[in-house]
């Protein structure tokens, strides 16, 4: 048996919200290590999702603008082909590039990185299972389990890896299906069905809820419905998989939509119906922790600490937005907690991103919640194709809306669909971290011609002040 | 050196003023002991010296409200021959965290000192809210250019805000400032609170014979007329002890009841409404009522009310009668949750004791905020000061 290591504090998973909080551990002068069982850096934001997905969702968009959009701008272009492997290896360039890097960070903090899958001896020693043998390691202040989620299954539609597949696979397909099913008009789903219908695939969305990206705002899910549309996919909402039908290497899915049922055919077909939180092989019931039966979460207090004193636990697996960069603040706030530090997050400013094209974000509250708890609000929006910049960009789609209340005016939330958005979007982040009001938003200089103008022009909306829309009658 | 004046003790129980004007240009040299500047408190108007010699820096404008010890100027001593003048009155800007610019334009367009503003914000900064907030108190405190006491005259309009430009058959003409806050504040006050309106009629007979009878003596005994509005101030009065939700007021979660009983009486000016309030209405006799309305009406007329007289009502009385209104819907005076309206009285046919006979009536509403008040409660007031008008000698018997 080799001797029991000891640290301060061990991390459970090197994905973005683990890999932060050791970093942010080894800052604080914690001795610091942190377990993971993939050979690779990252979780499944830099291996199996965000930046992967990132990767090609811009590749496959250079690609389908070089078929139909360079033409305008007057350059005659001849064939445009697609060379998938290219694409693919162009894509793992990026993930190893990141993965490195983030190991390399690790290692320049000294933080020990202990390969191996992770179990709960108890609530300070835990036991890693690893190729080369069992190890111990022994937490002296805290443990954090940030083991993050896994893709949700569909029992009646089981991954096979080859015709069903989930996200990880859908970022790995060697050439564009002919034709792709993908069910689950969220995120992910959306983004991936926009790399194959770019690449070429005929693609159908099912989404179960009446509209696309249940919970965002409706009127920016009809607009990406609307423009996915546009873009030549076809988009199924308040449709269930009622049958399947696998064989010759294709699958072909009974759809129900209200009273009508249609067959969709499909050679791939994506199951992203979601993420749930992943404590597999941890022995969580051994330390007391009870994930929430229904949903898989574990409960934490305001400290991020478990059911179990000195056990932490962060990101995916707690309540909240299942977002990297939430994940991230909390591993730092956790950590800045365990020192006696008062590190907190506004939950209130996480923005959410969707990266279709046009993308889709959102940070705050949106109409639909609002109106739902009677909050009085004022609204004022702005239209993408009324502005310079978006123009000279031929990305003229979409829109910014910004929502304050009605009495203080401050901002309560910001949605937007158009080119740029996951950036613009933090404008609206920071001022209402600031509790500014749309008036403040209405009056900051933007630079011209820049993006960020419509987002000024529509807080100045919400005032029916828009300098560049034409006057709206007032009494 | 760099010596500060601030706002001296006047006298005890006195912990603000208002400045009303200073007696020396900014940048301009004073000598220890000179009258440097005005203030009002509401006890009485007083000159301030100044307590040291040398070059001033103005900080405070005129018209802000000032607490007793704060700093308002700045006497530079050390300053030789050449002393440039000081910089432009700054209102106020002080060492506070970068203004956002709503609070920015809010606090220029009413002259509000932003040290008297506590920030609600992120690392106390003051947001748009607050600045709001701090305008809405100032509304009352109506501020003045030539530095005279506070008047409601001259506050609401300056010559260059009356330009009209015509065009086409209309003309348009810019908001007073009393009008434009008047306009904001019922917005404010009616996006939050939820109001809705009773009606009742009110058999003026028994009240107008008691009027007629006792005219001649109460004018020679008090030297003032005897109105309706004592026996309405007084009705309300005994009413709102009855229903204490309609003298209070509501703060975020928490409802305020007010034990004092300051009534507000509407009074119509050339400018607008204005409502002068008669502080411990309860404790006063009909006389003292009358003469108060009288004189507050007089006062709001001359624009000569204080900030004192006008801010602080908990209850409000409105009187759309004088002008002819047989019935309406008043709107209570934020942040009063309720007030009632009287109308004209006017002689109709009723049934009394199944007789048709020609009696004076009243049509009178109230209007309430019924996040606090209920309806039972609002018809149950309604109900009591009809009852105490068209029965007068309950109000003596205290019933």
């Amino acid at each position: 048996m080799a001797e029991e290591k000891k640290y301060d504090i061990v991390v459970i998973g090197a994905g973005p919200g683990g890999y932060c909080a050791a970093i942010r551990a080894a800052q604080l002068g914690f001795s610091t290590a942190v377990i993971e069982k993939r050979p690779t850096m990252g979780g499944t934001c830099l291996n199996i999702g965000c930046i992967p997905s990132k990767a090609l969702l811009d590749s496959s968009e250079y690609f389908t603008y070089a078929l139909h959009g360079l033409a305008g701008h007057g350059i005659k272009v001849g064939s445009v082909l697609l060379d998938c492997a290219s694409m693919m290896a162009r894509k793992e360039r990026i993930v190893a590039q990141l993965t490195k890097g983030v190991e390399s960070l690790l290692r320049q903090n000294h933080i020990a990185v202990l390969p191996g899958n992770a179990h709960f001896l108890n609530s300070s020693h835990i036991e890693i299972d690893s190729p080369s043998g069992k190890d111990v390691v022994f937490a002296n202040r805290a443990v954090i389990i940030a083991t993050g989620s896994l893709p949700a299954v569909l029992p009646s539609l089981p991954v096979d890896g080859v015709t069903v597949v989930d996200s990880t696979g859908a970022l790995s397909f060697t050439e564009p299906p002919k034709s792709f099913a993908v069910i689950g008009g969220g995120a992910i789903g959306l983004e991936l069905a926009s790399v194959w219908a770019r690449l070429g695939s005929n693609v159908t969305i099912i989404e179960l809820a009446a509209q696309l990206l249940p919970g965002w705002d409706s009127q920016s899910a009809k607009l990406i419905q609307r423009l996915l549309t546009k873009q030549g996919m076809r988009v199924i909402t308040g449709g269930t998989v009622i049958a399947v039908n696998l064989n010759d290497n294709k699958a072909i899915l009974t759809v129900r939509n209200g009273n009508a049922e249609e067959s969709v055919e499909a050679d791939r077909v994506l199951v992203a119906v979601g993420r749930r939180p992943w404590t597999g092989g941890l022995n969580l019931g051994g330390v007391g922790i009870e994930p929430d039966p229904k949903t898989g979460r574990v409960t934490v207090d305001k400290n991020y600490m478990t059911s179990c004193d000195k056990v932490y636990a962060i990101g995916d697996l707690i309540a909240g937005p299942m977002l990297a960069h939430k994940a991230s603040a909390e591993g730092v706030a956790a950590v800045e907690r365990i020192a006696g530090k008062a590190g907190s997050i506004n939950y209130e400013a996480i923005a959410g991103v969707v990266y279709t094209s046009p993308e889709v974000a959102a940070v705050g509250r949106c109409e639909d919640d609002l109106k739902a708890r009677s909050i009085a609000y004022k609204s004022g929006i702005f239209q993408f194709k009324a502005n310079g910049r978006a123009m000279a960009m031929d990305r003229t789609d979409g829109f910014v809306k910004v929502l304050a209340d009605t009495v203080t005016d401050r901002v309560l939330g910001v949605q937007i669909v158009g080119p740029n958005a996951a950036d613009l979007i933090a404008q609206a982040v920071t001022v209402i971290e600031f509790g500014g009001s749309a008036e403040d938003m209405a009056r900051i200089t933007q630079a011209h011609p820049s993006l960020s103008e419509v987002i000024k022009e529509a807080a100045l909306d919400v005032e029916k002040m828009a300098i560049h829309a034409p006057p709206v009658a007032r009494e | 050196m760099k010596k500060e004046i601030v706002v001296p003790e006047i006298g005890e129980s006195v912990a603000q003023g208002i400045i009303v004007s200073w007696l020396i240009k900014n940048g301009e040299k004073i000598s220890e002991g000179e009258a440097l500047f005005e203030l009002e408190t509401e006890k009485a108007t007083v000159t301030v010296p100044s307590t040291a010699s040398g070059v001033v820096e103005i900080l405070t404008a005129p018209g802000t409200t000032v607490k007793i010890g704060e700093t308002v100027a700045r006497i530079d001593t050390e300053v030789g021959p050449s002393a440039q003048p000081a910089a432009e009155t700054n209102f106020g800007e002080k060492k506070i965290p970068p203004l956002p610019p709503s609070v920015r334009r809010i606090v220029e367009e009413n002259r509000i000192d932003t040290n008297t503003i506590t920030g609600s914000g992120k690392g106390g900064r003051i947001t748009k809210a607050d600045a709001l907030n701090a305008a809405a108190t100032t509304v009352a405190a109506s501020t003045d250019n030539a530095g005279k006491p506070i008047t409601i005259k001259n506050a609401a309009v300056s010559p260059s805000e009356k330009v009209p430009l015509t065009n086409r058959g209309q003309t348009r003409v810019p908001m007073t400032l009393l009008r434009k806050r008047t306009a904001e504040r019922l917005m404010r006050a009616q996006a939050q609170a939820v109001y809705v309106t009773t009606f009742n009629e009110i058999d003026m007979s028994n009240v107008s014979a008691i009027r007629v009878h006792y005219q001649e003596n109460f004018e020679k005994t008090h030297g003032i007329k005897i109105g309706f509005m004592s026996f309405f101030v007084k009705a309300c009065c005994k009413a709102l002890k009855t229903f204490p939700e309609l003298n209070a007021q509501v703060d975020g979660e928490t409802i305020v009841y007010n034990n004092t009983y300051d009534i507000g009486v509407a009074v119509s000016t050339e400018k607008g409404l204005i409502v002068p309030v008669i502080r411990n209405a309860d404790l006063l006799t009909f006389a003292e009522i009358e003469s108060a309305v009288a004189t507050m009406a007089a006062r709001a007329r001359e624009g000569i009310l204080t900030p004192d007289e006008l801010t602080g009502g908990t209850f409000t009385i409105t009187n759309g009668g004088v002008f002819g209104s047989l019935m309406s819907t008043p709107v209570p005076a934020y942040p009063q949750s309720a007030i009632l309206g009287m109308h004209a009285i006017k002689k109709r046919p009723v049934a009394v004791d199944d007789q048709i006979v020609i009696h004076p009536l009243m049509y009178v509403a109230l209007t309430y905020d019924h996040r606090i008040i209920d309806g039972k409660q609002a018809i149950g007031f309604l109900v009591s000061i009809k009852d105490f008008i068209e029965y007068p000698d309950k109000l003596l018997l205290e019933m």
